[in-house]
């Protein structure tokens, strides 16, 4: 099938700034899916809130836009439910990190067979511009005129704390990679999460003089360096990208089976 | 029969009546008093094929069972005050998303932590309007194990029919007290089942537009219609629309569903009402004093009845008034600062002539205390 297949034309244009990235990690999770052939009816996508949410309302698979922070508890009952279902849950740094870090780091850790993307534009972009866990410190916001002094979290070290099997992390500028990545993530049983670098010209680069969208890609390209490369080792400050865990662990679905196996034998 | 006949707490009767109704799935968070009810269902779910998950807090928990029901599973959460509180974000997504689902909120005393082992019937009007914006809610309540039993039923079966949450309204006393319940034999109580489309697969299905009935036929998710689903305003696809029709239309819609259908949704008992001069209006845990005053009473040959209510959202007020018309006065019986009461004197054509008899200590009501503000209605003095 094709790119197009995937996505509601009828709800186009979508609602994006020129520039963001977000568009380019669609396109990335599209082909991903592509790839691996998965049936429309078997995936599910569920979101929060943000403009990365948006993604859920314009692909055709089964759509699940639900409220700030709350897209993977919403996903775990759809999850736990119907354990056969694909569930690809795509969020904000805000979303995923702010008010849905609790839930985050929860489904992580119950390893419940769902795929998270954070989608790390290190800012509030639907709200305009306010700073989110992982601007970091000395970035400006419109709820930081005299900068951040916030410390981000760094999410990668976030999940695999929680537990999650599957950790990666990627850029808007390397989408090849991104679609290789989620793949693989979609595949893995377990609670997988892939944080992708994105990009918001408006609400940070302008602020924080990074430029147009081109050169926060770059910036991506210059600031990124893949695990076990030579230029990370030569410059070990550059932000690693790759897959950082993959691991088989029990996974929660599977596991309740077992539950269920047990309650029913005690029952007869 | 023996086994249909047990001795178990209140919340072991609403466990009982979920699991008569056919509940597939409960997500929870413990807390004082309502624990008891997800302690159960984790033993007695996975006995039947069906899903039990102990989430990280009250909002997950109220968010996994949207996303449970959605798929065509029969849902339901419990919690107290503080977790009820949590829960409201996303009861109105509930509400705006149409899909049904059950809330047991046992009472404790509030506001904040309050008192958490003790009764109180403070949350009348969180069940109303605890979540933003306008909208419509069912709430239920009960003041003895068969009720409780009957209710969750009940619960159910509206939360299916109109396909919005359902408030469980239930408190300490009836949650904690134990007596007797007997379990109905399967068929004894209608079950009712959500509506589904018969629409085929991938045909162009509306997951919201309603029939001429009001009613909309659902599809569960992640099986034969892909749709959208969104708690912003939405068409009939489920895309978001700021278009003031669909606003408006969908508004009314939300409201109109529950609001049209007072008298089918109604559930009350009458306790010797025939020929009373003086009413009693009450439900939950202190329904019980009032009744037995009532009776104790009516022995020594006073005209006292009891109007209890089983439903109290949307508020019955044509029946409040209507059996109300004839008494001399209307006692409102309520263990909170008069959140039915308001409601009593809305409805009735003589308001000043409706008194609140009340306790907010933590003690349950008793019959005296009812029975001290009656004698001084009656002008029988303190």
């Amino acid at each position: 099938m094709a790119i197009q297949d995937y996505l509601r034309q009828r709800y186009f244009p979508h609602m994006w700034c020129p520039g963001c990235g977000h568009g380019t990690i669609l396109n990335s999770l599209l082909r991903a899916i592509e790839e691996l052939e998965i049936e429309k009816n078997d995936l599910v996508i569920t979101s929060g809130i943000g403009c990365s949410a948006r993604i859920s309302g314009y692909v055709d698979f089964h759509s699940l836009h639900t409220m700030h922070g709350r897209a993977l508890p919403c996903a775990t009952g759809v999850k736990l439910s119907r354990p056969h279902l694909n569930v690809i849950v795509p969020m904000g740094d805000g979303d995923a990190l702010a008010i849905g870090g609790n839930h985050f780091i929860h489904a992580a850790r119950r390893n419940i067979d769902i795929t998270a993307i954070v989608m790390n534009n290190r800012i509030y972009g639907m709200t305009g511009g306010q700073f989110s866990p992982l601007s970091g410190p000395g970035v400006n916001a419109t709820t930081a005129p005299y900068k951040t002094i916030d410390n981000s979290f760094d999410t990668v070290k976030l999940a695999i704390a929680a537990g999650a099997s599957f950790v990666a992390r990627s850029t808007a500028y390397h989408a090849q990679e991104s679609t290789d990545i989620l793949k693989k993530a979609i595949q893995h049983k377990g609670f997988s999460v892939v944080e992708i670098l994105s990009q918001c010209p408006t609400h940070y680069g302008r602020k924080n003089k990074e430029g147009d969208a081109a050169s926060m890609l770059e910036f991506h390209k210059k600031n990124t360096a893949r695990i076990g490369s030579k230029a990370l080792e030569k410059n070990p400050d550059l932000t690693p990208r790759g897959i950082f865990v993959d691991v088989d662990t029990p996974e929660y679905c599977a596991e309740y089976e077992k539950i269920i196996a047990v309650a029913s034998k005690e029952k007869m | 029969m023996k086994n249909k006949i047990k001795f178990i707490q209140g919340n072991e009767a609403c466990v009982e009546g979920a699991l008569y109704a056919g509940i597939d799935f409960f997500a929870g968070y413990p807390i004082t008093p309502s624990t008891e009810i997800m302690e159960h269902l984790a033993r007695r779910l996975p006995e039947r094929g069906g899903k039990f998950i102990q989430m990280e807090d009250e909002i997950a928990s109220m968010c996994a069972i949207i996303g449970a029901s959605l798929t065509g599973r029969k849902s339901m959460t419990a919690t107290s005050g503080p977790g009820f509180s949590l829960k409201q974000e996303a009861i109105g997504y509930a509400c705006m998303t149409e899909i049904p689902c059950v809330i047991a909120n046992v009472q404790r005393g509030g506001p904040s932590t309050g008192n958490p082992t003790h009764v109180s019937q403070g949350d009348v009007n969180q069940a109303r309007w605890g979540t933003h914006g306008d909208h419509s809610i069912i709430a239920l309540t009960a003041s003895n194990h068969q009720d409780v039993f009957a209710m969750t039923v009940d619960a159910f079966n509206l939360a299916e029919t109109y396909r919005t949450p359902v408030i469980l309204l239930l408190d300490e006393a009836v949650g904690h007290m134990r007596e007797k319940l007997i379990v109905p034999e399967e068929g004894e109580l209608e079950i009712v089942d959500r509506l589904r489309t018969a629409l085929g697969r991938d045909v162009d299905y509306h997951p919201y537009l309603p029939r001429e009935d009001g009613r909309l036929p659902m599809s569960d998710f992640g099986g034969e219609h892909r749709f959208n689903v969104t708690g912003l305003f939405h068409d009939m696809w489920g895309f978001p629309s700021n278009n003031p029709k669909v606003i408006n239309e969908l508004l009314r819609h939300l409201v109109d569903k529950i609001e049209n259908n007072v008298q089918a949704i109604t559930r009350y008992k009458e306790h010797c009402l025939d020929d009373a001069e003086y009413i009693l209006v009450s439900y939950g845990s202190s329904a019980r004093s009032a009744i037995h005053l009532a009776k104790s009473r009516r022995n020594r040959g006073e005209k006292i009845g009891v109007l209890e209510l089983q439903s109290l959202w949307p508020f019955p007020t044509e029946l409040v008034r209507e059996k109300c018309s004839n008494a001399k006065a209307v006692l409102v019986v309520e263990m909170n600062m008069g959140q039915v009461l308001a409601q009593v004197k809305a409805a009735v054509e003589k308001p000043d002539r409706v008194f609140l008899a009340n306790r907010i200590d933590g003690k349950l009501i008793t019959p005296s205390d009812i029975k001290k503000l009656l004698r001084v209605i009656q002008g029988r003095g303190v």
